[in-house]
């Protein structure tokens, strides 16, 4: 029944990557990172309509040491900046940043003192989703498109090896 | 011979709950020193997410300011906006048309079911029901559709403006608003049998952040905070603004004992009262114009701005220089969902206001939680954190 | 009049320099010395009964002198009904009592005044920053603190 009838006993060929890779997309974790008003629309993202338990992804993790996607959701201030990037230290390999919203994206509409105009100055962010805030399907979008970019993501390869020599180069 | 025996040293312990919690409804740092489990006293740190809007308003033209003012309590987004605009207006001195009024109060009613849904949904949840959440989202998503055809923004309607709407209400709207009325009551009810009588939750609440009325003012408690002590003060009902002086509700009150379990059923019942105030606007709305009939204050018809030179002109004035209050000053307070959600405005004459104060109820809330938390449980902090129901960008601003 | 500005007026007759009425909302100007006083006064008193503090703010009038006033909004349950003190600071250094021995809830306003705007209350309990972090210079709120920051 199910699945088992189509596939029958069988021999799946694929790279290792390929598989690595499915597998990591189809579970990112997100460590719950809301800051704010974005936040309620990731809420509501995981909550009953927009279902974001469709892609694994509905274990927000508390922990960062337990988390892989860091979805910066809000505006950041430079009193929160130590946090943020403690947290992002705490995450292991390999992670992601999703940067939810104007706020995050480039300081949104505050163009003031407390705040740091946008995420990238400080965290390199993969997806960036504009917005303020961005529609449930729009964050939605940008987690698609995340899926995409882990996809086509060499594990084993270049982004560890150039992470790798820059570590070793800093030592 | 005596052997000593060394006494056993005890030490409170100092721990950071936050920024990043799951609990904390956002980025709120408590600062806990505790004796084992118990709270030998807490301490917020608050901050992080303050954006400088008071600042950023003074920049700003008085419309300009409206985006920035949705986002102060994002949770009830357009509450925020109709008490900056009634400031506005009554540093003016103008009074809305019925209608523009009927359907504020509409709008603001249902954002205020909106946001204690919300608020219901996290409180529970921290607590460890998490179905509440997903039966209250039910009903908020039809709310952010009904915000959505106002104007396009779910949680940031920016429906209103100085001088009355945007635009009228669109087609749908009224039959959609109907069905969503005649519907919620019994949803309601769905959340009361989850909780209301749940052993767990009375476990959890009764007891929990106790605040007699005397003390509920003078730590400036108002809203359903004061309510569920025992004071029996509603804005809307006491100091009438926007024609809620026509409609009749009732303002419920919390038990005696004013703890937490009792701050629950004031939020709850108030959501019914809500649904009774937006059933009897839609019985009563009245025709008629939606915006203030002045050039210097609204904006011209378009038709008329394309045709009419003297209309080009405001229009022109009216967004360059925006619109000029005369010298003074006024503080306009509104019952929001989460308190006394007050506006002091300066104006020096100028289309750009001098300052703007923002009297936010979670701020003067959060400064109690050292009061309250004090020989409870750590356990208790998040249920304290959740019936005060904050919200950190209305905290910090 | 508004009958709690006339008892002010009456009781402390020196203190008041202004008493002025617009769109409906009563705004006292008082010296700032005996502030404490008066906010007692007009806790205490049986028929004003101001048992509640909306607000404490500060503002900045730069480049006018005197540049600073602190501005106290007051809410009566048993009247329903509001009045407004104010109070001019002294232009270097801006101090002024603090209120938070009448009304417990004066103490995050104050701080906030305070981390904003610069001004300090004598007698509050724990007067540090509030909103900025704590190693932030400058009071951002003050006429010549750039919108975008230092």
């Amino acid at each position: 029944m199910g699945i088992e009838e189509h596939l029958g006993y069988n021999i799946l060929t694929t790279t290792l990557e390929k598989i690595v890779d499915w597998g990591r997309k189809s579970s990112l974790w997100p460590a719950t990172f809301g800051l704010a008003c974005c936040a309620i629309e990731m809420i509501v993202t995981a909550a009953n309509r927009w279902d974001i338990a469709r892609f694994g992804m509905e274990a927000f993790r508390a922990s960062p040491r337990q988390a892989d996607l860091m979805i910066v959701a809000g505006t950041v201030t430079k009193k929160m900046m130590p946090a943020i990037e403690r947290i992002y230290e705490q995450m292991t390999e390999p992670k992601w940043v999703i940067a939810m919203g104007a706020c995050a994206c480039s300081g949104g509409i505050f163009d003031s003192y407390p705040v740091v105009q946008g995420i990238d100055l400080y965290l390199p962010v993969d997806v960036y989703i504009p917005g303020c805030p961005p529609r449930p399907e729009g964050l939605l979008y940008g987690i698609l498109k995340l899926h995409e970019k882990i996809l086509k993501d060499p594990f084993l390869t270049q982004k560890y090896r150039d992470k790798l020599q820059a570590r070793q180069e800093a030592a | 011979m005596e052997t000593l025996k060394p006494m056993p040293r005890t030490e409170t312990m100092l721990i950071n709950v936050g920024p990043q919690h799951p609990s904390t409804h956002g980025v709120l740092r408590v600062l806990v020193e505790l004796d084992g489990e118990a709270i030998v006293r807490a301490e917020p740190d608050i901050g992080y997410l303050h954006r400088g809007i008071e600042k950023l308003c003074e920049g700003r033209t008085y419309h300009k300011c409206l985006p920035l003012m949705n986002r102060v309590d994002y949770l009830a987004g357009e509450a925020n906006n109709l008490g900056f605009c009634l400031a506005v207006e009554k540093l003016l001195g103008i009074e809305v048309p019925k209608r523009a009024q009927y359907i504020r109060v509409m709008l603001v009613e249902f954002t205020r079911i909106a946001s204690h849904i919300f608020w219901m949904g996290t409180h529970a949840h921290d607590l460890g029901a998490m179905t509440p959440l997903f039966y209250g989202f039910r009903e908020r998503e039809k709310i952010m559709d009904l915000c959505e055809m106002v104007s396009g923004g779910r949680m940031f309607p920016l429906y209103f403006r100085i001088g009355g709407l945007a635009g009228d209400l669109p087609e749908g709207f009224i039959p959609a608003a109907w069905d969503f009325v005649k519907t919620f009551p019994e949803k309601w009810q769905d959340y009361d049998n989850l909780l209301t009588q749940n052993e767990i939750w009375k476990e959890r609440t009764i007891g929990v952040g106790v605040m007699t009325p005397e003390e509920a003012l003078d730590w400036g408690w108002s809203g359903p905070m004061a309510r569920g002590s025992g004071v029996d003060w509603d804005l809307r009902r006491d100091n009438p603004y926007s024609s809620y002086q026509d409609f009749d509700f009732k303002v419920p009150l919390g038990t005696k004992e004013g703890d937490t379990y009792s701050r629950y059923l004031v939020r709850m019942q108030e959501m019914l009262q809500s649904n009774l105030i937006i059933r009897q606007v839609l019985e009563k709305l009245p025709p008629g114009d939606i915006r203030v009939d002045d050039p210097r204050i609204s904006l011209p018809p378009k038709e008329q701005v394309y045709n009419d030179i003297s209309s080009l002109i405001h229009h022109f004035l009216l967004i360059e220089e925006g619109l000029r209050p005369p010298k003074g000053e006024v503080y306009q307070a509104i019952e929001a969902p989460k308190g006394e959600l007050g506006f002091y405005i300066v104006s020096d004459g100028t289309g750009q206001p001098f300052r703007v104060k923002i009297r936010a109820p979670s701020f003067v809330v959060l400064n109690s939680l050292g009061k309250l938390a004090e020989g409870r449980l750590l356990a208790d902090l998040i249920a304290l954190i959740g019936t005060m129901d904050i919200v950190l960008a209305d905290v910090d601003r | 009049m508004h009958p709690a500005a006339a008892l002010v007026q009456g009781k402390f007759p020196g203190e008041v320099v202004e008493v002025t009425e617009f769109r409906g909302d009563t705004t006292v100007v008082v010296k700032p010395g005996r502030i404490k006083e008066i906010c007692r006064l007009l806790r205490d008193d049986p028929q004003a009964s101001f048992k509640y503090l909306s607000m404490v703010t500060a503002l900045d009038y730069h480049p006018q002198s005197p540049r600073f006033a602190v501005v106290y909004n007051l809410y009566s349950h048993k009247n329903h009904d509001r009045i407004t003190l104010k109070a001019f600071l002294a232009d270097g250094a801006p101090v002024i009592d603090s209120v938070t021995s009448v009304w417990s809830t004066a103490d995050w306003h104050e701080r906030e005044a305070y981390d904003l705007m610069g001004i300090r209350f004598k007698g509050h309990p724990d007067l540090k920053r509030l909103l900025l972090p704590t190693d932030w210079s400058g009071f951002p709120l003050r006429k010549e603190y750039p919108q975008r920051g230092q």
